[in-house]
């Protein structure tokens, strides 16, 4: 199910924020919003015990998770060290003020 | 294969504990019989004392009843005794004939007590203190007799005449000796104890030597040497303890003081084992329960075939279980001509220690009044440690070695690996200690990185701090005294708060900018806290930043581990009605709330809500006239109330009516963390108001008003501010000390911390002066203005919808 969806407008996700896309057959995925305009797509689950990471405070480009902590870069679901895991990175882009987005992640989850 | 058929003969404590070694070990070995000349199961015979002082009942000692030894296969003949050990046939033989053949037996026979062969000794009510039979006699005399006589000034004299005394008997305990307990304690210990046992009421005959039990059946009272006498009609002799070999010598095994076994816990016949008060080892027949549980490890490794366990001896220490004596012995105590001492006495009070050194290691130790560093003593003395290095503070104890200021890191470098550093993420010192080899640490901060240690409560910070600072000596970094408000800069809190109100920075980019931020959008620690100074500094004009907020204020309810959220309506004072009440089921009900709860604050938490559901539910309380509670909130909590003069026959003034006054001036208001207040109507303060961050004690004549005070992770008990007269002073007060505070404090620091750091005189000085107090309250006032917006009733109507409003996607792809 690789093709593209238009999911939302660009400015109906908070600069700096994120919306919660519920997938009926799937986990969360959670969409932010860079102070550039830049958006990422990651599942909404922390890798440390599946925080719901779209409930946290993004930075740069990465996001804070809620319940314990941990940092994750958004670009590629990775924790930054000394935590370790990572979570799955979805397929996303804009175009004319739209986000477009794959449900198929882009990256296996490693761990 | 058929199974080796095992004995034991004595079911006490040495005994029965071989076995439970041996069932853990191998389970399936042997058939096991069992016989005791006891009619009970195994019971914990050191616990008689208790049970004759009423402190513990003889169900409460059992230590294996007699399901145990059903569940375990094991045969038990209780009451019954055996009388003869027929080695070539392999078999023992009860009084009343029972014969059972073995392949290996246990002798475990203990030990009786020693009767002084004085005339008159068969009286009746003479006996000793050993067993349930003779605990069952003390206290019968008890309902009878009045005196009691003890014979024996040791361990088990003076816990048979406390336990008597305790039964409401006349009690006088006779000692050869000039000192108590001789053979555990020096003299000035002993004497400390002595004193106290007088004052509750023990009498004392010493140096006093017995010579004949007068009476004509019973016992009526005891003659000594210099012909004077002492009253009695039950005399209880514990004078010493006989190890219980006459079985085993008739049936001609090897026997000294006790039956010789080697460091296998075998007698001279290698299929018999012995073990307990019965045997010698090594010269030393023991008569404490450490040294049992030793040789049974033994004992039972050899029975289940390991064959690698060896009894070296068991060094003992001393406790007396009389309640409310503390005393502790171990080792040798009085030295020699090689030894030194430390010695701390203190008769007011009373506390003895005395530490005996040779060579810089502990040779033993006797304390009084004061043990609570008894076991770390005895510890030091079993290893040897050298303890040269904290010599001068070694008799404050273990707790003293952290803060001395001469080693500091001492303490933990002398905990285990395995010692939990931190409660909350359950830390061990060696994961900590690996971390900083590993990873090349310098700093607490990368500690709790790594580890998760003092990232949570922080209650252990003190600790993983020294661990740093021992495990990489002079390369640690110290935590500066004034923090950076975080990783992205420099700045200090202080430094920032300053800037914001001197130069007028009112975003949180141009703070950044001024202060040289690393990040251009500063982190998941410093936009809270810029943002609610900001918010703080411009209460009317500033537009405050939910990006910024920790997700709990974002979404105006608390996270939960799943994911949904808690709401918390407010309940004012901890009052409501039966129509509240009523309408917060009905809305539990609508939204299927899967749990509630009555919470410590004195309201009612829902919880389990999807994040969807949130503005609906809002909309329904708030129609119904709540408004949000803030329990998510860095802010004002609850004020929490008692009954008040209304209606308790304590009250002094209006207590609730006081607290729903205090919560309508605070509720709402952003705060550094959270903020709770309590009234309680009298000094009972059944409110806990002096717990609290603003806490008032009602009066005849007035208010107390409480501050700075914390539940929670390190409790602290609040400073009197000051005292007051009215409610309109009361609330006055209030609004300037919270003002000040909002005003002053770091983000995320409480009152409680904040008054440690700034001192209370500086929050006195700041409320003192009426311009000054007035001039806090009204700019409180004015904050409040903007904050007293309801924020549930607010996105009811459609404020930051989208924070509540997930994107459905169907499984095909399209949205829904
Ligand atoms: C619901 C409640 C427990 C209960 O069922 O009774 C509760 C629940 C939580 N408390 Fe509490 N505390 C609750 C009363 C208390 C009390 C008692 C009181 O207020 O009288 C205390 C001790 C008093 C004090 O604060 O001084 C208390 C001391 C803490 C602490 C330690 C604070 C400290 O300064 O040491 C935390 C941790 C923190 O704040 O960082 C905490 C944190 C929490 C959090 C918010 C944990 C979290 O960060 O997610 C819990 C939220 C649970 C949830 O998901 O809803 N809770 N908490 C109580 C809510 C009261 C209310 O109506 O708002
Ligand atoms: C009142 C009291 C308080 C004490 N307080 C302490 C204390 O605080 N700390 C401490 O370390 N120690 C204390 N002790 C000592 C401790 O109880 C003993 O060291 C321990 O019980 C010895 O265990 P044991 O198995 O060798 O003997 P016991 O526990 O006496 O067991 C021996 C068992 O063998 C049975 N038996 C003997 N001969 C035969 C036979 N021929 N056939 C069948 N059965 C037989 C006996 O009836 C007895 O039940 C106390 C003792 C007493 C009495
Ligand atoms: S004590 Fe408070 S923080 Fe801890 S589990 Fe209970 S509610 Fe949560
Ligand atoms: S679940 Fe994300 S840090 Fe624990």
């Amino acid at each position: 199910m690789s093709q593209w969806i238009e999911i939302v407008a660009l400015e109906n996700i908070p600069v700096l924020g994120s919306r919660v896309v519920s997938v009926d057959s799937g986990t969360d995925i959670a969409l932010f919003r860079s102070t550039d305009d830049a958006v990422f797509a990651i599942r909404d689950a922390c890798p440390h015990k599946q925080g719901p990471l779209s409930q946290g405070i993004m930075h740069g480009t990465s996001v804070t998770c809620p319940l314990h902590n941990w940092k994750i870069d958004l670009a590629s679901g990775s924790a930054f060290a000394p935590d370790e895991g990572c979570t799955n990175v979805f397929p996303v882009k804009v175009e004319q003020g739209k986000v477009l987005l794959q449900l198929e992640p882009a990256t296996e989850k490693v761990a | 294969m058929l199974k080796q058929n095992l004995v034991l003969i004595g079911n006490g404590m040495a005994g029965v504990r071989t076995l439970e070694e041996l069932l853990k070990l191998d389970s399936d070995l042997y058939n096991i019989t069992v016989f005791g000349e006891e009619p009970y199961g195994n019971y914990n015979r050191i616990m008689l004392s208790p049970v004759l002082a009423s402190e513990k009942t003889i169900d409460e000692i059992m230590l294996n009843d007699e399901q145990w030894y059903i569940d375990n296969n094991i045969t038990l003949h209780k009451g019954k005794k055996v009388t003869e050990i027929q080695r070539g046939r392999q078999q023992v033989v009860t009084d009343d004939g029972i014969t059972v053949p073995y392949d290996r037996l246990i002798i475990a026979t203990g030990s009786t007590p020693f009767m002084l062969p004085l005339p008159g000794a068969d009286k009746e009510g003479v006996i000793g203190f050993r067993d349930i039979k003779d605990v069952n006699t003390m206290m019968s005399a008890t309902e009878n007799y009045k005196k009691a006589v003890v014979i024996g000034g040791g361990l088990l004299g003076l816990e048979a005449a406390n336990g008597l005394m305790k039964q409401g008997m006349d009690v006088t305990v006779v000692h050869l000796g000039g000192s108590l307990m001789d053979r555990q304690l020096d003299e000035p210990a002993s004497e400390m104890l002595r004193q106290s046992l007088e004052e509750r009421g023990m009498k004392f005959l010493m140096k006093h030597s017995s010579s004949e039990v007068l009476g004509d059946e019973r016992v009526t009272g005891l003659r000594f040497n210099d012909g004077t006498e002492v009253e009695a009609d039950l005399l209880v002799m514990a004078v010493g303890i006989k190890p219980n070999f006459a079985l085993a010598k008739s049936a001609g095994l090897y026997c000294e003081r006790g039956i010789v076994v080697n460091d296998t816990m075998q007698s001279y016949d290698p299929k018999i084992y012995a073990v307990g008060e019965c045997v010698q080892h090594r010269g030393i027949a023991y008569g404490l329960v450490a040294p049992l549980w030793d040789q049974a490890k033994v004992c039972a490794n050899h029975l289940a075939n390991f064959g690698i366990a060896r009894y070296e001896g068991t060094v003992t220490s001393t406790k007396l279980k009389v309640t409310g004596i503390e005393l502790f012995s171990a080792g040798d105590f009085i030295g020699n001509e090689n030894t030194e001492e430390i010695v701390f006495k203190d008769a007011a009070t009373g506390t003895y220690k005395k530490i005996v050194l040779e060579d810089d290691k502990i040779k033993g130790a006797v304390m009084y009044g004061d043990t609570v560093d008894g076991s770390w003593y005895f510890q030091m003395m079993k290893d040897g440690t050298d303890v040269s290095a904290f010599r001068d503070t070694l008799l404050f104890g273990q707790a003293h070695l952290g803060d001395s200021g001469h080693n500091p890191e001492t303490r933990v470098a002398g905990l285990p690996d395995d010692a939990e550093i931190c409660g909350c993420n359950g830390v061990c010192k060696g994961d900590i200690v690996n971390a900083i080899n590993e990873h090349k640490i310098f700093t607490l901060d990368e500690v709790r990185a790594h580890t998760k240690a003092s990232a949570s409560c922080g209650s252990c910070t003190g600790l993983v701090e020294s661990l740093l600072s021992h495990t990489v000596g002079g390369d640690y970094s110290a935590t500066p005294s004034t923090k950076p408000v975080c990783g992205c800069t420099d700045a200090t809190h202080d430094e920032v708060r300053e800037g914001i109100i001197n130069m007028q920075l009112t975003t949180m980019k141009a703070v950044r900018e001024e202060f040289q931020w690393r990040n251009a959008d500063g982190c998941a620690s410093c936009r809270p806290a810029l943002n609610y100074y900001l918010l703080c500094a411009f209460p009317e004009t500033y537009v405050d930043d939910p990006q910024s907020r920790f997700i709990n204020e974002r979404a105006h309810g608390n996270i939960q581990k799943d994911g949904t959220y808690s709401v918390v309506p407010r309940m004012f004072g901890g009052l409501c009605t039966a129509q509240q009440l009523r309408d917060i089921a009905d809305i539990a009900d609508k939204y299927k709330v899967p749990e509630m709860k009555v919470t410590g604050g004195q309201r009612i938490d829902m919880f389990g809500i999807k994040k969807e559901d949130l503005p609906p539910m809002w909309n329904d309380l708030s129609n119904a006239g709540f408004v949000s509670g803030h329990a998510y909130a860095k802010g004002l909590r609850t004020v929490k109330t008692c009954v008040g003069e209304k209606w308790c026959r304590f009250g002094t003034q209006n207590s609730t009516g006081l607290g729903v006054k205090l919560e309508e001036l605070t509720w709402g208001s952003w705060m550094p963390h959270k903020f709770k207040i309590a009234v309680s109507g009298c000094p009972r303060n059944c409110a806990e108001a002096t717990i609290k961050d603003f806490g008032v004690v009602c009066v005849d004549s007035g208010y107390e008003l409480h501050v700075a005070g914390n539940g929670g992770i390190k409790v602290r008990v609040t400073d009197l501010l000051c005292k007051v007269q009215t409610e309109e002073d009361v609330l006055e007060y209030c609004a300037a000390f919270t003002q000040f505070y909002r005003e002053d404090a770091h983000y995320l620091e409480r009152t409680a911390p904040w008054i440690e750091r700034v001192g209370l005189a500086k929050v006195q000085k700041a409320l003192e002066e009426p311009e000054q107090r007035k001039a806090l309250a009204e700019r409180f006032a004015i904050s409040q203005k903007k904050a007293q917006i309801d924020p549930w009733k607010e996105r009811a109507q459609g404020t930051e919808a989208l924070e509540f409003a997930p994107i459905k996607v169907s499984a095909l792809g399209e949205l829904v």
